[in-house]
């Protein structure tokens, strides 16, 4: 079906929050709206706080590939890079043995670590990101095993899992990532390596002949990538209370999926991370409607699958647009 | 302009038509109640600045757009073009100007793409016949190209003429043409010219978009101007001059000839000797001084380019000494020529010249963003600040700052280059081909841009492939021919002709 679009928005999607992504707003509050009317108790607080808990680790795997996304690079490693940096943190975390702060820590580096061999991969050898990150994900994931000899780490300190606990009624997870959002939403924003990635992934020649380190801005795109979903893996290792290595299948994809939802373009240089929570959290509600009208979890996917691609296609009518004037 | 610019009469023989088609792209009018008609077997040429209107109408007489308003008749009958396809049915072709090849095919494999003469079996391809076919199709436009190339190892003129043979094979009655020549070397334009006329004497109609006044008048026979999205009118080519035809285009008339006098040079800024990278340019010597435009002439594939990269840092040289201000500089990035004081306007501004999604102020402030920063933090006000001078220096029209690149015309988007690379105020300015592309108003106002550089007492490199545009700006001339400076000449006193002729290969 070709999806004409000869309106023309007169501006193109900037760096502002949420700037061009009301289609997305809408379509949230209409879900949320439709599913109020249905289960009152949609809008209680208890589910709302479940929801935002559920939708946090993909919320802060999807923060971190938005900025390879932005480069027009993809990595596929970040389920493996939870379940690895949730065993190193496990292994780290049996009562009394460390501090909490060393098994955090240990998490996010673990994770930057695999950042920063995706990012040589990629700048230094040319390996396309697909590749180089598909390797990482085989990789990591095998590491995680090695690790944990196969089996889950456990006798976790209960010191860490409160990392998955609640503050004030606020689920922790929520809590870091609003922080983690609002960092590197503040890092688009303001810093002129937030401008670069922009820049990189629309135009990467126009980049390199503007004086930008082109690769430099790649690897730490992939850096700070990796350092998140260390991070994520250290919530979710809180959360089940174990490192799993098993754990973390296909989580790259849903956090794709959020990013592209989210109109960040696959090809580069468009998005943000405003668009990006709105993503997760359409994801978010979708999956926690779809639980309430007790939809089995098999039919979840098949309808989880034709919302992702009807979100997007949506968004490609309304944003053509530029492409069609003589580009 | 009444009695030259009417229609022509015989209206017998027009073939396809437009009639009073209106566009808008998103409250932005592109075009309003434009009529033209291409006629059988004629080259007709539609000119303009860029916003004119020629590509919007060319692309929906190929299926590309739909119009608002209006319709387009194919012999007469109204037709519904809503796709390249359909067009193409009708006989209507267009070569675009990024042409679009599939470049591990043979020559023969891309003519007869999508047509290929079936074999025995249902869904194989008789290979016997597809040479064949491609052979006679290239005799027709009398070409000599081998069938069995890959296309990836044509040059574009070759690559060109293969598109325009598809398009005849796929029995085009018009074919549209959008800047056919940007890319092509004066021998190779004369070859295009000769197909086109070799189909033009067979029936073929061509519809011919170009900024080059000299190609008008060569190939045309009829020229259709349009401004602001509206026909100024119609007129036989032979009843029009060049200073007429850029007068309708812009609406005023321009005053042509040397745009400057001569400048007073000051000391050596950049020095350049013995510089070479095999198979690209030998043992080149240059010398540039403050307050100079150094013209460098040549023709495709002289070097000029590849002499320009090396400067910049984007593709060092192999060998040779480049000294800036009478020091040995190592120039290996774009980032090391910038340190140095040294900025650049490239070649192909589509390609590396912005980013196109990016606002106008973003783009401006790109190569110079730490001017506006304090560490690493961006200060907005600043560099909102910056990027309002940097507008108001080289008169980019923009809606607002925050309009994308990609939205502005190719002057303006040429512009926003200019302005990239003066941000960091370079001393010396290096220009690869600065109004390729842009319309005669826009390459006015860049001309007086670059004459204010000098002025400004910067050293100016220019390179163009427009002879009467560096005999206008340039200071001193230098010719480089196969990769090598042959002559420096006087830019006010040698005529075009002898400059080509020292381009020329022998």
């Amino acid at each position: 079906m070709p999806c004409r679009s000869d309106k023309h928005s007169a501006r193109v999607p900037k760096l502002e929050l949420f700037a061009g992504r009301l289609g997305i707003v809408v379509a949230l509050l209409a879900l949320a709206a439709v599913l109020a009317a249905l289960k009152p108790n949609f809008l209680s607080a208890a589910n709302l706080t479940n929801v935002v808990r559920q939708v946090s680790i993909n919320g802060i795997l999807a923060v971190g590939v938005t900025a390879v996304l932005l480069t027009g690079g993809v990595d596929l490693s970040l389920g493996a890079l939870v379940a690895l940096t949730g065993v190193v943190a496990a292994h780290l975390a049996h009562p009394g043995a460390y501090p909490l702060l060393v098994p955090i820590a240990a998490g996010i580096l673990a994770g930057a670590a695999c950042g920063a061999v995706n990012g040589a991969v990629v700048t230094r050898c040319g390996v396309p990101s697909f590749i180089a990150t598909l390797g990482m994900m085989t990789a990591a994931r095998g590491l995680a095993l090695v690790l944990s000899d196969g089996r889950p780490v456990s006798n976790m300190s209960p010191a860490l899992t409160r990392l998955a606990g609640d503050v004030a009624g606020i689920p922790v997870p929520a809590l870091i990532l609003a922080a983690v959002a609002a960092a590197v939403a503040w890092m688009l924003r303001n810093l002129r390596l937030g401008r670069y990635l922009y820049a990189v992934g629309g135009n990467e020649q126009a980049a390199r002949a503007a004086g930008i380190r082109v690769q430099g801005v790649k690897f730490a795109a992939y850096l700070l990538c990796g350092a998140l979903a260390g991070l994520a893996g250290v919530v979710l290792a809180a959360r089940i209370t174990t490192g799993q290595p098993n754990a973390g299948v296909a989580y790259e994809l849903d956090a794709i999926a959020a990013v592209v939802i989210g109109g960040t373009r696959l090809s580069g240089g468009v998005g943000g991370v405003g668009g990006t929570l709105l993503g997760v959290l359409l994801m978010g509600v979708i999956g926690n409607g779809l639980d309430l009208l007790n939809v089995p979890s098999y039919y979840q996917q098949i309808v989880k699958g034709v919302i992702i691609i009807g979100a997007v296609w949506f968004d490609r009518c309304h944003q053509a647009s530029g492409k069609e004037r003589g580009v | 302009m009444g009695e030259i610019l009417r229609n022509g009469e015989n209206r017998g023989n027009v073939w396809l038509e437009a009639l009073g088609v209106s566009k808008s792209f998103g409250g932005v009018r592109a075009l309003l109640d434009v009529s033209f008609e291409l006629r059988r077997g004629e080259v007709h040429a539609l000119m303009g600045e860029n916003g004119a209107g020629k590509s919007t109408l060319v692309k929906i007489l190929a299926g590309l757009h739909t119009p608002d308003a209006g319709e387009v008749r194919v012999d007469g009958r109204k037709v519904e073009l809503r796709s390249p396809h359909e067009a193409i049915r009708h006989g209507i072709a267009m070569i675009h100007q990024e042409l679009m090849p599939v470049p591990d095919l043979t020559v023969a494999e891309n003519l007869l793409l999508g047509r290929e003469p079936c074999g025995r079996l249902p869904g194989t391809v008789d290979r016997g016949a597809l040479r064949r076919e491609a052979g006679r199709l290239l005799e027709l436009l009398k070409v000599d190209l081998p069938v069995d190339a890959p296309m990836r190892t044509l040059s574009v003129a070759a690559m060109q003429t293969v598109e325009i043979a598809r398009a005849v094979g796929s029995d085009a009655a018009a074919v549209i043409m959008d800047e056919p020549t940007a890319a092509l070397s004066d021998r190779e334009v004369e070859a295009l010219f000769r197909t086109i006329r070799a189909l033009q004497a067979r029936g073929t109609a061509f519809i011919y978009i170009t900024h080059k006044m000299d190609e008008v008048f060569r190939i045309a026979d009829r020229i259709t101007v349009l401004r602001d999205g509206v026909r100024v009118g119609t007129a036989p080519a032979s009843g029009l001059d060049e200073t007429r035809l850029i007068a309708l285009m812009v609406g005023r008339e321009l005053i042509g000839g040397r745009v400057r006098g001569r400048a007073v040079a000051g000391e050596s800024l950049l020095s350049v000797s013995g510089l070479s990278r095999t198979g690209a340019y030998r043992d080149v010597r240059l010398e540039l001084r403050r307050g100079e435009i150094l013209g460098l002439a040549g023709l495709m594939g002289a070097g000029r380019s590849e002499v320009a990269a090396a400067l910049f840092g984007l593709a060092p040289a192999e060998r040779g000494e480049i000294r800036v201000r009478g020091r040995v500089a190592r120039i290996r990035h774009p980032p090391d020529a910038m340190g140095l004081g040294i900025g650049m306007v490239t070649e192909d501004r589509r390609a590396d010249g912005f980013v196109p999604l990016m606002s106008v102020r973003h783009n401006i402030t790109l190569a110079s963003l730490e001017r506006c920063c304090r560490g690493p933090v961006i200060r907005h006000a600043a560099e909102a600040e910056a990027a309002a001078l940097a507008i108001a220096r080289t008169g980019i029209r923009a809606s607002d700052d925050g309009q994308a690149v990609v939205q502005l015309s190719g002057g303006n988007q040429q512009k926003v280059v200019f302005a990239r690379a003066l941000m960091s105020d370079p001393e010396i300015v290096i220009l690869d081909e600065p109004t390729r592309g842009i319309d005669v108003g826009a390459k006015a106002e860049v001309h007086a841009l670059v004459a204010g550089l000098a002025d400004q007492g910067k050293a100016v490199l220019l390179i163009s492939s427009e002879l009467a545009e560096l005999l206008a700006l340039s200071d001193r001339l230098l010719v480089m021919r196969q990769g090598e400076v042959v002559a420096e000449l006087d830019p006010l006193t040698v005529s075009q002709e002898e400059v080509l002729k020292h381009a020329m290969p022998i």
